[in-house]
């Protein structure tokens, strides 16, 4: 505690108000001109006119619901306010933090050995890729450079991993547009991917498996096998769902056209990922800012063009099979060598090494008690997650903990992007809608 | 044994910011317009925005013109046409927390803006909806302040004295 902290009128009052929609009539124009008028803003002269917002509606002919929190297909706790006009959407407010675990807050008091047992929580759906990002951050601040077997394992479960998250997104998806089927089969095949992890970490979810310095262990044998019967039935499968809901009349008409956003509008919002690229934007980090090894693989990135749900749908599917290409070049090319740096500063040193060397068990004892001290200095690193830009901030001060972690989680700003989406649609397309932004609560509270 | 590893940074190397210069330090007065600039130089994407409590560590290496204060926010913008990067980080005092909110040239900020807001206490002017996003409406304190005070549960152990 520091002398700062009594009496310097630090801890204010701080209530700001409510985090609520208001109701029609304590909202100014302006506010209500805001969902589009903001973005719309950008192109000198968009603004929109008062014809565009009916901001001369009485608030006598609507009505604002709470969807969720605790509503099946808000994935989580995302509570939406809504004023709605019959069926239609008005407007719309999300309302997060209910999932809030202060995981920012903790990650300052883990050591960075600690740490991605922290971060791997964040993004339940995928978790290896926020133990990359991590992992990617401490190593830039510490300066070492991975053995290539290390470089190439990660990129083999990171695209496994938009595999088993983007199989996840189509089941739910489905279930939202009433697919059970859709559901099932996204689970089924997701199932496959997770038991490799299983087989490989040691559990399904929440690795802790890519660390500072390497990964944790070795990729089991016969690895090669398992992960060449997962391409196959996936790619396979994927065909199924081309069959089942692609060419289905039913699913077109409920996605198509609905929940649209321009390219304007989604850079303006910060949007990455697959919202971003189904407006026709090509941006993909795997391609525009390789980490990894990325540059060494080739593969395309997916883009939509109108920015509706059908695209969002059409993108992640076809991502699907962009992954699996490159995890069949990862076969080819994963070459031999360490998963991990042999510093012991960083990582442990084998077990065998303990019963022979005194010094490897010193090494041993001070990176489990005290960790890896990490220079100084301040870094950003961002990988391309399942959702989008999955950013980390790590300050140091030189010890052996971050002195501030800050995740930027590609379903956190997303979000916003809801309400644009929203707009003017009917309440049961909100469903879908939502669901095509993929948020992962985990991720957005952290 | 594999090969042998590269040399690692040590605590007396240069801080890694200095290295990389993508980095620019404008003062709190000109921080809008320095970003302004920076979003017609083709900056068209803000993607991240915090802020980071330097209480304890106040003594880190800044760019000799930047007076460090105790708290910083950091900008991350991107040009997707470009394909570059830019950080701005900008000094904002104690006695006064207050920046300019970004919300005008990047309505994608506002989630930021309110997250940084409610979890170390910076207060944007101009924008449109300053609320707490993650805490409670009535949560008082910053939580990311590091004079928070996050408090603990006691471990109890058979016969061990009371909480301390």
């Amino acid at each position: 505690m520091s002398e700062h902290d009594m009496g310097s009128g630090l801890v204010q009052e701080t209530y700001e108000g409510s985090q609520e929609l208001a109701d029609r009539a304590q909202t100014s124009p302006e506010e209500l001109r805001r969902e589009r008028g903001a973005v719309l803003r950008l192109p000198e002269g968009g603004a929109p006119g008062s014809s565009d917002v009916d901001v001369e509606r009485t608030g006598d002919d609507s009505m604002i619901i709470n969807l969720g929190p605790q509503h099946p297909s808000t994935h989580g706790v995302l509570r939406l306010m809504m004023e709605l006009d019959g069926e239609t959407v008005l407007r719309t407010k999300p309302i997060i933090g209910y999932l809030h675990t202060g995981m920012e807050k903790t990650g300052e008091e883990l050591t960075y050995q600690q740490g991605a047992t922290n971060v791997t929580r964040m993004d339940y759906l995928a978790p290896l890729s926020n133990e990359l990002v991590f992992a990617l951050a401490t190593e830039k601040l510490l300066g070492v450079e991975l053995p290539p077997r290390a470089v190439w394992i990660r990129m083999l479960l990171a695209e496994l991993q938009r595999v088993s998250s983007h199989l996840m997104w189509l089941a739910t998806n489905g279930m939202d547009l009433g697919s059970t089927t859709m559901m099932i089969f996204g689970f089924r095949e997701r199932e496959m991917v997770l038991a490799f992890f299983e087989k490989t970490t040691g559990v399904r979810m929440n690795h802790n498996f890519i660390r500072p310095g390497g990964t944790a262990a070795d990729l089991p044998d016969g690895w090669e096998d398992d992960v060449e019967v997962i391409c196959e039935t996936v790619l396979r499968r994927l065909e199924t769902y081309d069959e089942l809901l692609t060419g289905q009349p039913i699913f077109r008409e409920r996605t198509e056209g609905v929940g649209a956003i321009t390219a304007e509008e989604a850079m303006a919002l910060s949007v990455t990922g697959p919202i971003l690229r189904s407006t026709g934007v090509a941006w993909d980090l795997r391609r525009d800012m390789p980490y990894l090894a990325y540059d060494e693989v080739d593969f395309d990135v997916v883009v939509g063009t109108y920015g509706d749900n059908f695209d969002r749908y059409a993108i992640r599917l076809n991502e699907v099979r962009e992954s699996i290409r490159i995890i069949y070049q990862v076969l080819d090319k994963m070459p031999a060598g360490d998963y991990r740096v042999q510093d012991k500063k960083v990582t442990p040193p084998p077990r065998a090494r303990i019963d022979e060397s005194m010094e490897a068990l010193i090494h041993h004892f001070k990176i489990f008690t005290e960790g890896f001290k990490v220079p100084e200095g301040e870094v950003y690193v961002a990988v391309e997650s399942p959702r989008g830009e999955l950013g980390c901030y790590l300050v140091s001060d030189g010890t052996a903990k971050p002195y501030r972690l800050h995740v930027r989680a590609p379903s956190f700003v997303n979000l916003q992007a809801l309400p644009v989406m929203l707009r003017g649609g009917l309440v049961a397309d909100a469903v879908a809608t939502i669901s095509s932004v993929d948020p992962v609560m985990g991720e957005v509270d952290r | 044994m594999g090969a042998r590893a590269p040399r690692r940074r040590a605590p007396g190397d240069a801080p890694l910011t200095a290295v990389e210069g993508a980095a620019t330090f404008p003062s709190r007065r000109d921080y809008h317009d320095a970003v302004s600039r920076l979003r017609d130089e083709g900056f068209e994407m803000c993607l991240d925005l915090c802020a980071v409590d330097y209480l304890s560590h106040f003594g880190r290496r800044l760019p000799p013109e930047v007076s460090p204060e105790r708290f910083e926010v950091v900008v991350q913008l991107v040009s997707v046409s470009g394909r570059r990067r830019v950080q701005v980080r900008v000094q904002v005092p104690e006695s006064d927390p207050v920046l300019a909110s970004l919300w005008d040239l990047y309505p994608g900020v506002e989630a930021m803006e309110r997250e940084a807001f409610d979890m170390v206490g910076i207060r944007f002017a101009g924008h449109p909806d300053l609320t707490r996003i993650l805490m409670p409406e009535d949560w008082e304190g910053h939580p990311l302040r590091k004079d928070y005070g996050v408090g603990r549960v006691p471990v109890q152990f058979k016969d061990a004295p009371g909480p301390r």
